[in-house]
């Protein structure tokens, strides 16, 4: 028998309608419901917020291949701990997620787990090498929604572009770009600047990512084609993106909780878990990164999620992978350190993280509206509940920037498609 | 002073003085039949050397020795790192045998930042990648000092590739420090542009500074710099930035010529420049034992020049 649930006396914040209230919001068999039913678990929600389940658009789950930072499982969980309910499993795996076959193992995978719903993310080019296109239409089929070679960007323009019109031939297919000019950034281990000159550091300049952006929005315009750029870092790739939306170019944008909170002063003293691509950037970068979130600019928060094997990251410098763990630490993140000081509306914060990210990810039954007969994924959390970062995680890795740091804001319940896969803080499965 | 030498930042001026005080009591002892004090009996040094330097690694195994402590070179070349120990594990390793003080040099900038993590001795950094090289900062504000009496307002022009230079960065935050004048002189592809926030001048005519210097400091210019495309050829490099025979006049009189070594003769520097008088490139390394020496005494409990006489009481508790 479906299990029913109320939760009691919540804030509930839904950007998708605008809604702002202390409701009860009840659930029957999987959806929401517009009856109080009887014999419902009731969930106590004084001062928690419920809001639509959180979707990020930038996950790596690391399964096929490198299992020991990250199976779809342990990701999976990661996921339902940090209140997400969906999330875009990047196709940088062993082997590369460039075939229908690998796309049903990640979703098998993640259907076996019930923790989290997982869109499997189609490489653009086979094997991820940026020489021929992947057979895109075949993992269309297999319910592809997004291509990216996250972790490079797609390095012929001419390629990028046939990419971008091939796919027209479906409805509704993005393609996402990590933008990184290799000959620019060759090398760069931080961001190029007065820090990385003092600690001896190769530098990767803003720049690096900018003529990228420039190239990949002028390719946008071109074809017609939806694009999404990953993990904008630069003031500069800010600006070209809000021409580009005033020209009516599609294009939407996220941003990393690291790139928000953290810049270049946070190397100083070598932490590996502060090494990732892009490079944390000048304060006045993350200055106009927080800027276009709350405007809209930039569409969505996404994590870039990256677990790395502990013996990985416990090394020199410029021999450790790049990344940092964030699914657990995301919602936090972005309360503490935006949210809380005011520059970021909660409503608009649940958005970026929730409703604008299922959009993009054309993940219908996730951010909101929460309205009868919706599948309840959702998520409470305590908005003032403090609490160290520090493990036992349930990723499998540890390799996150915030780790040592008190955040404010932690996930409570966390519900997909009506079961509640995290209760109290716990996941259940 | 902090417990370890990682990079200049470490040392105040005051400490600064205090080390190549500390020195000048100890280059005595270099000059003795007998070189050795007992100030460090045994102490247990270990040179780490994941980067072949055999100049630096015999300074600091001389220094040692002539302090007594007991020394182990642990070189990459078939030592357990050549079969892929971590440096976390080495750390350990070395921890648990109760090294004193490890010397490192790595070919990783803040590899020795990241040693101090797993090791409770002192940690010093004879050099980690692009980032620093204090003890040989050190060692040329010495022989500045001994030479020309002074450091503060000192016009100093440092020449050739800053960029990729640790010797330049430890030497120019050093020269700040003290109050002299610094001035990068090389190509712009290879000085950073952020360097004036160092409080240093740039300059990209080195005919211009010349006669400005008390002393010109040459870099060793790495021929990969060509392959990499930050200078067309080491033949113009050479033309442009290197100190000739005819260029070295235009220093003042009693301006120094200095070199960190091993020099590559011909290109930033000509030969018989090298062998002039006035450049003073071996007293370099004499003057490298002595500071080497000083920092070991002071890193592992020394006070102070005042205490160097009376050493074997330092090293009683050993």
């Amino acid at each position: 028998m479906p299990e029913r649930f109320l939760f009691r006396g919540a804030r509930v914040v839904d950007p998708a309608t605008g809604r702002d209230e202390v409701a009860d919001v009840a659930i029957d068999d999987g959806v929401v419901s517009s009856d109080t039913p009887s014999n419902a678990i009731v969930l106590d929600c004084d001062g928690l917020v419920l809001a639509p389940g959180l979707v990020d658009l930038h996950t790596h789950l690391r399964q096929p291949g490198r299992e020991d930072k990250e199976t779809v499982e342990t990701g999976c969980r990661a996921a339902a701990l940090g209140g997400f309910t969906a999330l875009a499993a990047m196709a940088n795996t062993e082997p590369p997620a460039d075939s229908a076959a690998v796309i049903h193992e990640v979703r098998d995978l993640a259907a076996a787990a019930g923790l989290s719903e997982v869109f499997p993310v189609g490489a653009i080019t086979r094997g991820l090498e940026g020489e021929a296109m992947a057979e895109l239409g075949e993992m269309v089929e297999a319910g592809v929604r997004i291509f990216s070679d996250d972790g490079h960007s797609v390095p012929n323009a001419r390629l990028l572009r046939n990419a971008m019109t091939y796919v027209r031939a479906f409805d509704d297919v993005v393609i996402a770009e990590h933008c990184e000019d290799v000959s620019l950034g060759e090398g760069g281990q931080m961001h190029e600047g007065l820090i990385s000159s003092s600690l001896g550091l190769a530098g990767e300049p803003r720049e690096a990512e900018e003529v990228i952006v420039a190239r990949d929005l002028a390719v946008a315009r071109l074809t017609g084609g939806r694009l999404h750029l990953c993990h904008l870092s630069s003031a500069g790739s800010v600006e070209l993106v809000r021409r580009a939306k005033a020209g009516g170019v599609r294009v939407s944008a996220e941003v990393t909780p690291h790139h928000l909170v953290f810049s270049e002063e946070d190397l100083v003293t070598y932490d590996t878990n502060m090494k990732m691509k892009p490079p944390l950037r000048a304060s006045e970068d993350r200055a106009a990164l927080r800027g276009a979130l709350a405007e809209g600019s930039i569409d969505a928060i996404a994590t870039d999620h990256a677990p790395h094997a502990v013996e990985e990251k416990e090394a020199e410098f410029d021999q450790a992978p790049f990344g940092t763990i964030g699914l657990e630490t995301a919602l936090a993140a972005v309360l503490t350190h935006l949210v809380e000081p005011g520059e970021l509306g909660l409503a608009r914060a649940i958005e970026a993280m929730s409703t604008a990210a299922a959009r993009i990810l054309g993940a219908h039954d996730h951010g909101g509206p929460i309205e009868p007969g919706r599948p309840a994924n959702l998520v409470a959390f305590d908005p003032a509940a403090e609490w160290r970062v520090e493990p036992p995680f349930g990723s499998r890795s540890r390799n996150s920037s915030f780790l040592g740091t008190t955040l404010r804001g932690r996930v409570v319940h966390t519900m997909l498609a009506g079961e509640l896969v995290v209760a109290d803080g716990k996941a259940q499965r | 002073m902090n417990r370890h030498l990682l990079s200049i930042h470490d040392a105040s001026a005051e400490d600064v003085v205090r080390i190549l005080d500390t020195a000048e009591s100890f280059r005595e002892v270099g000059t003795r039949v007998i070189k050795k004090v007992p100030a460090l009996r045994g102490r247990t040094v270990v040179n780490l050397f994941y980067e072949n330097s055999t100049r630096t690694r015999i300074s600091f195994e001389l220094a040692a020795k002539r302090l007594s402590a007991d020394v182990i070179n642990f070189s990459t070349g078939g030592s357990s790192v050549s079969k892929g120990e971590s440096l976390k594990d080495t750390a350990l390793t070395l921890q648990a045998m109760g090294a004193d003080a490890i010397v490192i040099r790595h070919s990783s900038s803040g590899a020795p930042l990241t040693l101090t993590r797993w090791v409770r001795g002192s940690v010093l950094n004879a050099g980690d990648g692009t980032h620093e090289h204090p003890t040989q900062a050190l060692l040329d504000l010495y022989t500045m000092r001994d030479r020309l009496g002074r450091l503060e307002g000192l016009r100093v022009g440092i020449v050739g590739d800053v960029m990729h230079s640790r010797v330049a960065r430890s030497l120019s935050f050093a020269l700040v420090k003290m109050g002299a004048e610094a001035t990068l002189v090389g190509p712009p592809t290879l000085i950073p542009p952020e360097a004036p926030a160092w409080g240093v001048q740039v300059s990209h005519d080195i005919e211009s500074v010349l006669p400005k210097l008390d002393v010109c400091y040459m870099l060793r210019v790495q021929r990969e710099r060509q392959r990499q495309q930050y200078v067309p050829s080491v033949r113009e490099y050479a033309r442009l930035f290197g100190l000739s025979r005819s260029r070295v006049d235009l220093l003042p009189e009693g301006a120094l010529v200095m070199h960190p070594g091993p020099m590559n003769r011909g290109v930033e520097i000509d030969s018989d420049v090298a062998d002039l008088p006035r450049a003073v490139i071996e007293e370099q390394v004499t003057n490298g034992i002595a500071i080497r020496m000083s920092l070991l005494y002071l890193l592992l409990g020394g006070s102070g020049a005042e205490d160097v006489p009376r050493a074997e009481e330092v090293g009683a508790d050993a």
